[in-house]
């Protein structure tokens, strides 16, 4: 209860007319971060409420990152040192990763809040725990030797550009996580494209271990080499080069089962994202003529960013599909269009961004039809006597 | 073979303070009111000063823009206080009862010589009209209006609720009259909407099949099933242009007194309950006593202070322990006020006291035990963030989400496209309940209703 008398000593000086009153709202963040606010129901309305907030909310979300995130840093230690052919112990390979990927989150989390923050205190609003898992999401979805500045620049845009001109969370049409990497694909296509940037330290590396090339799965089966990609096995598992989180299927499944089981995340577009890119990758095995075209659809799901955009990123309850209905539907087109990108566009090998983005701005137009339908209904509908 | 309405979508919240079913014996009220607060836009114009003698039944107030409606006294005596409040706004009419029971007595011929029109006045006169409530809108339905169906929900599906098979048990003779009355007011329907376990056992099967022109929906789901507003949009929903008038169940009854004795009777049923109730349990009383006669049931602890609410937990009105129970309710609940911090709340994995419907917290692995929920928030107010939560506990065809944002933008046109005709507050009451951003439904429901009033007007 100490905490309690230093927060009721504050508050004063943070509260509007108070000495540092232009901070309330950043004030009001930390003290209900503390302490769940004394507000009661008003006077008319329900007078209870459901245990659930906001905070609870994002805090399951970050839960169900979190394998991803560990095995994240695992695998990016792994990567190095396969990459140059060296043995090391598993405490060493995690913490070596670990260091590799903590600077990113923390620049994630500085950066973004600071302009989460700031927005809140201009608007006079409680700052949105939304950051709080897109700051989290963004690091996982970079490759790991993005340079810092880049990170942060991108952060920037995303948050600003993507959400807060929108009038922040719950308002943007674009997945912020998803616009900051879209914004480093566009501005700076070097430092997120190719064979060298996946694994840390692997640019500028002089002592290359014979026969490692760090090209992601993608990238061999978008040059028809196919015979080069990774075992099955290696892929589900997730050991592969690739952005920090997004390579282990099976971390990911295990942050799915956690959202689909919470409530949180819909089971519906995760399950058409999966059935749109499977009817794209079986139709393409029908069609055949290249090796690419004719490797199991399956495959898609498991090889680069798929599962991770499909259970962390398209499920943005604020970006996606709003309606039942359309969730099917904006779902199964991510999935469709991801794997359609992959296997015709020659010049990006991975397409789910491309394909989450466009259907973020597709949502509303999915809901409108939706709700417009039970418009038409309800407008036509005869009353009974 | 009745077909049962089954309905999916829903949410049981369990609290502590269930009525027990006796009954349970209050002294005599001291003091009775009625509240023109309690009628949803209604501009009052008073009849009667201090000091007035009024009978059972004696006109308190009338409608200033219909005054052929007449809110009338529940039992007779003199008129101790007019309470006004800010903008001499009138707040309630008080008696002092003197227990003469004097009635005003209305002449009633059998039912089936009486028109329409005659029937319609002698509720008029009586005082009795504000028992209907019309749908669009949930305002006291204009009696120049001829309803396509009346409907009645037989059973209470909210929190702590009043149980009408036993509370009428004693009354069937009554309920029966006064369901002829309804049948008498509509060309269309008289509805009745019963739950899945009242099948058998009740009161209300039997009587209800002897009359004509009646027709029970048997629903069997969670709350709000019983909502009159969600029957209403599973059996004949209400387009635009659509009038429906719905009743409660004992002011059927007292209906049914009106055509049987001539007089209005507002002796009902009230359930007291709660967690901060000693032994909750059913009350015989008269519409509009003062609740100070449950001052010795309320629990009572220096640190805890109590919240009292005429009506649901889910959308009822807090009223003060000098208050008086609401014109239309049946309820009377007192749970603990939530006005405390808790340390980190939201990051405690647990949190066993506390009521979630999503599975991120762990009631689901209880889904029999009580709670002994507060008036607390459990967080602080955001946009609309997440989606499909409203649609979980709303089993109606609406989009409960683009309808609030329709009256956050107050599009009329849209409001109107999105189903405002077909809901109440209460019938959203849940979606407040459930909301992760803590938005207050009903209040920018009822905003938005009242914007479609005046649009319409």
């Amino acid at each position: 209860m100490i905490l309690k008398k230093i927060v009721e000593k504050l508050k004063p000086t943070f509260s509007k007319g108070g000495k540092l009153g232009m901070f309330h709202s950043t004030f009001e963040a930390f003290e209900s971060f503390l302490f769940v606010p004394e507000t009661v129901a008003k006077p008319k309305g329900s007078h209870i409420h459901d245990s659930i907030d906001l905070k609870r909310t994002m805090s399951v979300v970050i839960m169900a990152v979190m394998p991803a995130m560990l095995f994240g840093m695992w695998n990016t230690g792994y990567q190095h040192f396969l990459s140059i052919g060296e043995e090391v112990s598993f405490i060493d390979t995690f913490f070596y990763g670990f260091f590799k990927v903590l600077p990113l989150i923390i620049v994630s989390y500085v950066v973004g809040l600071a302009i989460e923050f700031t927005s809140a205190q201009i608007r006079g609003h409680e700052v949105n725990e939304g950051y709080l898992v897109t700051g989290i999401l963004i690091p996982l979805i970079m490759p790991v030797d993005v340079p810092l500045w880049i990170l942060a620049l991108a952060i920037i845009f995303a948050v600003i550009i993507g959400k807060e001109i929108f009038g922040g969370t719950g308002m943007n049409i674009w997945n912020p996580a998803l616009l900051a990497r879209a914004f480093v694909f566009f501005a700076y296509p070097s430092k997120i494209s190719g064979d060298k940037i996946w694994v840390a330290g692997l640019e500028n590396a002089q002592n290359v271990a014979d026969g490692f090339s760090g090209a992601t799965p993608l990238s061999f089966a978008a040059s028809n080499e196919i015979d080069k990609l990774p075992d099955t096995m290696d892929m589900f598992l997730g050991i592969i080069p690739g952005s920090i989180g997004e390579t282990s299927t099976i971390a990911i499944l295990l942050g799915a089962a956690l959202l689909i089981f919470t409530g949180i995340a819909s089971w519906k577009i995760m399950a058409s994202t999966v059935a749109g890119a499977l009817c794209v990758g079986f139709l393409a095995n029908a069609l055949g003529g290249t090796p690419y075209l004719e490797i199991p659809a399956w495959q898609h799901l498991i090889m680069g960013g798929f599962a991770f955009g499909a259970v962390f990123m398209a499920t943005d309850p604020v970006t996606s599909a709003q309606t039942e209905t359309g969730k099917w539907i904006y779902g199964f087109f991510i999935g469709a269009i991801a794997v359609i990108i992959r296997l015709f566009n020659p010049g990006f090998p991975e397409g789910m961004m491309m394909a989450i983005l466009l259907m973020n701005t597709f949502a509303p137009l999915i809901d409108h039809c939706i709700v417009q339908a039970n418009i038409k209904k309800r407008m036509k509908r005869k009353s009974i006597l | 073979m009745l077909k049962i309405i089954k309905l999916k979508r829903g949410l049981n919240i369990k609290l502590k303070g269930e009525p027990e079913k006796i009954f349970g014996a209050a002294e005599k009220p001291v003091k009775y009111a009625l509240k023109p607060t309690d009628f949803i836009g209604l501009t009052p114009k008073l009849v009667v000063q201090e000091g007035d003698k009024v009978k059972i039944g004696s006109p308190l107030f009338l409608d200033k823009n219909k005054p052929e409606i007449k809110f009338v006294s529940p039992v007779s005596g003199t008129i101790s206080a007019i309470n006004r409040g800010e903008k001499r706004k009138l707040l309630s009419i008080v008696v002092a009862p003197d227990y003469a029971d004097d009635y005003i007595k209305h002449d009633v011929d059998d039912l089936e010589k009486m028109t329409r029109e005659q029937i319609i006045n002698v509720i008029l006169e009586s005082g009795a009209f504000p028992f209907f409530i019309q749908r669009p809108y949930g305002i006291i339905a204009n009696p120049n209006d001829v309803p396509k169906a009346v409907f009645v929900s037989c059973f209470d599906s909210s929190p702590l609720a009043v149980d009408y098979d036993f509370a009428l048990q004693y009354d069937a003779e009554y309920l029966k009259k006064g369901i002829k009355v309804l049948s008498k007011l509509t060309n269309g329907n008289v509805n009745f909407g019963i739950s899945k376990k009242m099948l058998g056992s009740t009161i209300f099967n039997t009587e209800f099949l002897n009359v004509q022109n009646i027709t029970i929906n048997v629903f069997d789901g969670k709350h709000p099933a019983g909502n009159v507003g969600v029957q209403i949009s599973h059996v004949n929903p209400i387009s635009k242009g659509d009038i429906v008038w719905t009743i409660k169940p004992q002011h059927v009854v007292m209906l049914g007194k009106l055509f049987e004795k001539g007089i209005y009777d507002a002796n009902k049923v009230v359930v007291l309950a709660g967690s901060r109730v000693e032994r909750p349990c059913y009350f015989r009383l008269h519409a509009g006593a003062a609740i100070s006669v449950f001052s010795n049931q309320i629990k009572k602890e220096s640190e805890k202070e109590n919240r009292i609410i005429s009506g649901s937990v889910l959308s009822g009105a807090q009223i003060s322990d000098d208050d008086y129970i609401g014109f239309y309710d049946d309820q009377i609940c007192v749970i603990p006020e939530g006005k405390y911090n808790e340390l980190l709340g939201w990051a405690r994995p647990l949190r066993m006291k506390k009521f979630s419907m999503s599975h991120s917290y762990f009631s689901w692995i209880m889904p029999n035990k009580k709670y002994n929920l507060d008036t607390n928030y459990n967080g602080s107010p955001r946009a609309f963030v997440m989606n499909g939560q409203y649609e979980k506990v709303l089993p109606m065809n609406i989009y409960p989400v683009y309808l609030l944002k329709a009256i956050l933008a107050n599009d009329i046109d849209k409001m109107e496209q999105l189903g405002i005709y077909e809901v109440i507050e209460e019938d959203l009451a849940l979606c407040e309940f459930v909301c992760t951003s803590k938005i207050d439904v009903q209040e920018i429901l009822r905003s938005g209703i009242n914007s479609m009033i005046q649009e319409m007007s």
